[in-house]
């Protein structure tokens, strides 16, 4: 493989804590090098900012939900589409792109690995089949463990042991990434239309808590000690006051301790905090309470989150969570797909349009930025949209212009409709914070990669790395104006990944060498949930056990697998 | 010494109806070429994976001559015709893809892409406008083993599972006995809408003869009913009396599923039977817990349109023609770009378009350049200028399906296929190498 020196760009890498110093980076055989030879490449990056690859900790990009929201939306690819180019495909869609072209939007962007939030077990080859038709970008999933009937009966008795072979194997099985958790037990309740609102209602038949399922996952995460810690969507998702329920939940975490070889401190990731932090009773006196959701992240230090930034756009939203769903379509009478998957979970789709001219978008934009402003660790603080559910990720740069410039923030609000309203119910008009550049790639890079036990892979520019690196057209020494700003973070001047040029001025250059990431968990034998995991297959699965495993075929060529030896 | 030794392979998949049973055990000789018996499979699943062994199979590809006889080629020959066809056709059709795995339909998609095609799928005469109904209003919907472990109502409007998917009814709907459904058909509701008294019918709590084309009607009362409305004395010839009866069933089901089929999809309002049968679901929701299921015909119909979804954005009838996707059924549809006479050339993969498209567009295959990639000699074959059979998918070749639940299964490789015969991905990966070689050399 070819060597590169990337010469006199402003570094931005938390890992080594360079701030915009002219440093050299230097690539060899697809790793950061503290030296190459004279005959490297040299890539001028004078006057530009140069950072590794961004980390996309959580996005809905691939899998059955996704394809749903492709299929049943015809309407998101109008103007959308680029035709085939020499070594790229034709490519198409806004909030619901083909796989195609979400590998090349956000190589384009300086992203270089993402993570698919929710992978139902049983739907895990589709998840790995789009995966792989996926150009570019590292991928991970993460298959749903909250409303799962082994997870839920195991530590109902509290058999830490018992659910950690289950997660074990159905790591395994699916080929994924990380315990996920989308309101726990309240999918359940939807195979019978009902819900869990409160991290105390106990779920039908099952009897057990989402309090309890959270905890219980979180041990048995530890007891493993897997790459990331538990992911979880917490219950009321999406509703007026539910900023309590976020509370209970994240309190859960006080006095668990990060176990892992990956340099985890960290033992939950609550994500898409936006959707999370709401105020009021009722649409009418709606508020943010993001300040005391993030006084409270800010104290608990084993804690990670994401923002799920709103970015003012006509989107399509999917999740998990499949009583959410429902009431969105009651709310804003738009096609309503659902799908209920047998033992593991559910899934709704809604498409969502987030007016600048409607009070309640316009404040569940400004707190979404106001989670990322109050955060005093950006290591701790990751920027989403939780693509594409409170926008597209394409919008990434201007989530970063709005935490990035309180001019460009103070322009927004001016023209938003009920700006005079917006500001009542929220902090931000009074914020002047401003995200420096180390911090922005803190909260993109090297802070996802640490949560996600890949920062000594991903998310910094020290030797030994991945050579994933992007480089922007921005000059940290001047001055520049937000618009700018945006620009050179949706069109990076080059991006490599993995010591390959993948982007170069802004365009796709190569589909570079793409892995499937998951993680491969040992334990000792079990043969209670052996025999379990049959029982289920014989008597209540459609699928035979026997065909149930994601085999190596639907991975792309050269897998990274993580591994875990949680034998005792 | 025992020379009659066989081996049996567990967990098969069926490649016959969207139901894509995955739990046939196939006995195979012990040299692994021939099936000799199929446990668990329903009559037609067996036949298919017998017939494997029939002995006038056509193994090689064959061109047809101009006097109507065919005329057996080499595979190359028959990658260089294609090849040739589709890198000299102006907007060229590429038609069929139910009967093949994904891994196939991806690299037609690859070919499509090159050669500036159409790809469209069976759903064009099939499920196609339940696809645009969910394009209108959404669907909400399960997996197969919901149903098996919560349903206790159970509705086929428009369908007959007793043949058209043998072992529905005894693997997911009424008969097994689920997690929270232990008394297996004895706790479960079912009713069955037809115009006919089907098999299937014939099993109902409450079967409902429906005037025939009568459906939008029908299901506009059970909204009307569903909200407590008065109904006229007799809608769709059915008494108000038997709706009131089958509405109350349905809300006080804890659990509810439609199943439907191509009697709705193919009668008169077509895609409005769809979008008021979905909105029945849904206004059920208000009461109870309800689902909405699309009984897919071939067994990987359902996959054909993911691979699109997720390479192009639409389920069928894709047109590609301008460098970028398009889609607009009616015009980008297979049936009405034949009527128009508005391909130049057509590659029909895994189905057979000369048994169930209407006599204009047939005739209009018969004239355009064609190539039939289909395992054997079938109506469209016989049009066709190039037939070349291929190895039959999910017995002699592995590879994904998507069941009619959207479910993926990776159907396994039982046999080996006759000596020599490529399977449908083998053949089109040769002739994708050589379009482009051709492309790039134009």
């Amino acid at each position: 493989m070819a060597e590169y020196l990337i010469k006199n760009g402003h570094v931005f890498d938390p890992v080594q804590g360079i701030k915009g110093d002219k440093v050299d980076v230097a690539v060899k055989d697809g790793k950061i090098v503290k030296n190459v030879s004279s005959g490297a490449k040299i890539i001028d990056a004078s006057g530009k900012t140069v950072m590794a690859g961004a980390v996309e900790i959580h996005a809905h990009i691939a899998g059955p939900k996704v394809n749903e929201g492709r299929n049943y939306r015809p309407e998101d690819k109008l103007f959308t589409y680029t035709p085939k180019k020499k070594g790229s495909r034709m490519a198409g869609g806004f909030s619901i792109p083909t796989t195609f072209k979400t590998g090349y939007e956000y190589a384009k962007m300086g992203y270089t690995t993402c993570m698919e939030a929710a992978m139902p077990p049983l739907f895990a080859r589709h998840v790995h089949e789009e995966i792989k038709d996926t150009p570019i970008i590292d991928e991970g999933a993460y298959p749903v463990f909250g409303n799962n009937w082994f997870v839920m009966e195991y530590l109902k008795n509290n058999e830490i042991d018992n659910a950690a072979a289950y997660v074990a194997w159905l790591l395994n099985s699916t080929k994924g990434y990380a315990v996920k958790v989308v309101n726990p037990g309240g999918t359940e309740a939807w195979g019978w239309g009902l819900n869990c609102l409160t991290v105390n209602d106990p779920v039908p038949y099952f009897d057990i808590t989402p309090a309890e399922i959270m905890t219980g996952l979180m041990k048995t995460n530890e007891y493993l000690g897997l790459p990331h810690s538990m992911h979880v969507h917490q219950n009321s998702l999406g509703n007026p006051g539910n900023y309590t329920v976020t509370l209970d939940s994240l309190k859960l975490a006080e006095g668990i301790k990060a176990n892992n070889k990956f340099g985890r401190e960290t033992v939950l990731h609550s994500t898409h905090l936006q959707f999370h932090s709401y105020g009021g009773e009722n649409w009418g006196n709606f508020e943010s309470k993001s300040k005391e959701v993030m006084d409270y992240v800010n104290r608990q230090k084993n804690i990670t989150i994401d923002t799920g930034c709103v970015t003012l756009d006509e989107t399509t939203t999917m999740t998990a969570d499949g009583p959410f769903e429902h009431h969105l379509t009651e709310l804003n009478h738009l096609k309503w797909a659902n799908v209920d998957v047998e033992l593991e979970t559910a899934a709704g789709i809604v498409p969502y349009v987030y007016s600048p001219d409607i009070k309640v978008c316009e404040i569940q934009w400004a707190i979404g930025l106001e989670i990322a402003l109050l955060a005093k660790d950006p290591m701790r603080c990751f920027i989403t949209t939780d693509h594409p559910n409170a926008g597209p990720f394409i919008r990434y740069p201007r989530i970063f212009k709005w935490l990035m410039s309180a001019d460009a923030r103070k322009e927004r609000i001016e023209s938003f409709k009920h700006s005079a309203k917006m500001v009542d119910a929220t902090l931000l008009a009074g914020m002047d914070r401003e995200i420096s550049l180390y911090e922005l790639a803190q909260m993109t890079r090297a802070g996802p990669a640490k949560s996600l036990g890949l920062g000594s892979v991903y998310g910094g520019l020290a030797p030994g790395m991945d050579a994933d690196v992007a480089i922007y057209a921005i000059n940290p020494e001047k001055d520049q104006k937000p618009e700018e700003l945006e620009k050179a973070f949706s069109s990076a001047a080059y991006v490599m990944k993995t010591g390959t040029p993948v982007v170069i001025d802004g365009q796709v250059v190569s589909n570079g060498n793409k892995r499937t990431i998951w993680v491969d968990a040992k334990v000792n034998e079990n043969p209670q949930v052996m025999r379990d995991i049959k029982e289920k297959f014989l008597k209540y699965y459609s699928v035979t056990q026997g065909n149930y495993d994601v085999t190596n075929h639907f991975l792309s060529g050269n897998p990274r697998v993580l591994e875990v030896d949680a034998t005792k | 010494m025992n020379t009659n030794m066989t081996k049996t392979v567990t967990d098969v998949t069926c490649p016959f109806c969207g139901v894509l049973c995955d739990d046939l055990e196939v006995e195979v000789s012990d040299d692994g070429k021939t099936v000799v018996e199929v446990y668990n499979a329903c009559a037609v699943g067996s036949a298919k994976f017998l017939h494997t062994a029939a002995k006038d199979r056509v193994t090689r590809p064959r061109m047809q001559q101009e006097d109507g006889t065919y005329k057996e080629v080499t595979y190359d020959q028959a990658v260089e015709y294609t090849a040739q066809m589709l890198a000299k056709a102006k907007k060229p059709l590429m038609y069929g893809w139910s009967n093949t795995n994904c891994e196939a339909q991806s690299v037609g998609h690859e070919i499509a892409e090159k050669a500036g095609a159409i790809v469209d799928n069976t759903a064009t005469v099939c499920h196609g406008p339940s696809l645009i109904a969910i394009q209108d209003v959404g669907i909400p919907s399960c997996t197969l083993g919901e149903i098996k472990n919560r349903a206790d109502v159970v509705i086929f409007w428009g369908c007959n599972p007793a043949h058209a998917h043998p072992r529905h009814m005894s693997r997911y709907s009424i008969f097994p006995r689920g997690f929270f459904t232990g008394k297996g058909h004895k706790g479960r509701k079912m009713i069955v809408v037809d115009p006919r008294q089907t098999d299937t019918m014939k099993l109902a709590d409450v079967g409902l003869q429906i005037e025939q084309g009568r459906d939008y009607e029908l299901l506009s009362a059970f909204r009307v009913a569903i909200r407590g409305q008065d109904l006229p004395d007799t809608v769709a010839g059915i008494p108000k009396e038997k709706i009131y009866e089958a509405v109350e069933i349905m809300k006080n089901g804890r659990f509810g599923v439609i199943f439907f089929g191509m009697g709705v999809t193919q009668s008169l309002s077509k895609n409005h039977n769809i979008d008021i049968a979905i909105m029945v679901t849904k206004d059920m929701n208000d009461y109870t817990k309800f689902a909405i299921i699309a009984m897919r015909g071939h067994y990987n119909v359902t996959g054909s349109g993911q691979v699109m979804g997720w390479q192009f954005g639409y389920p069928f009838a894709t047109d590609l023609s301008r460098g970028f996707a398009r889609y607009n059924p009616g015009e980008t549809t297979s049936n009405d770009l034949l009527r128009r006479r508005e391909v130049d050339a057509i590659m029909v993969v895994a189905s057979d378009p000369g048994s169930h498209f209407p006599i204009s567009s047939v005739r209009e295959i018969a004239k355009i350049p064609s190539v039939a990639v289909v395992p054997d000699i079938n109506p469209t074959s016989e049009i066709s200028k190039l037939h070349v059979p291929v190895a039959i998918n999910a017995i002699e070749a592995g590879g994904n399906c998507y069941r009619m639940d959207n479910v993926p299964i990776d159907a396994r490789k039982v046999v080996d296929p006759p000596e020599g015969m490529l399977s449908d991905l083998e053949f089109l990966t040769r002739v994708n190498k050589r379009l482009g070689e051709l492309m790039g050399a134009a």
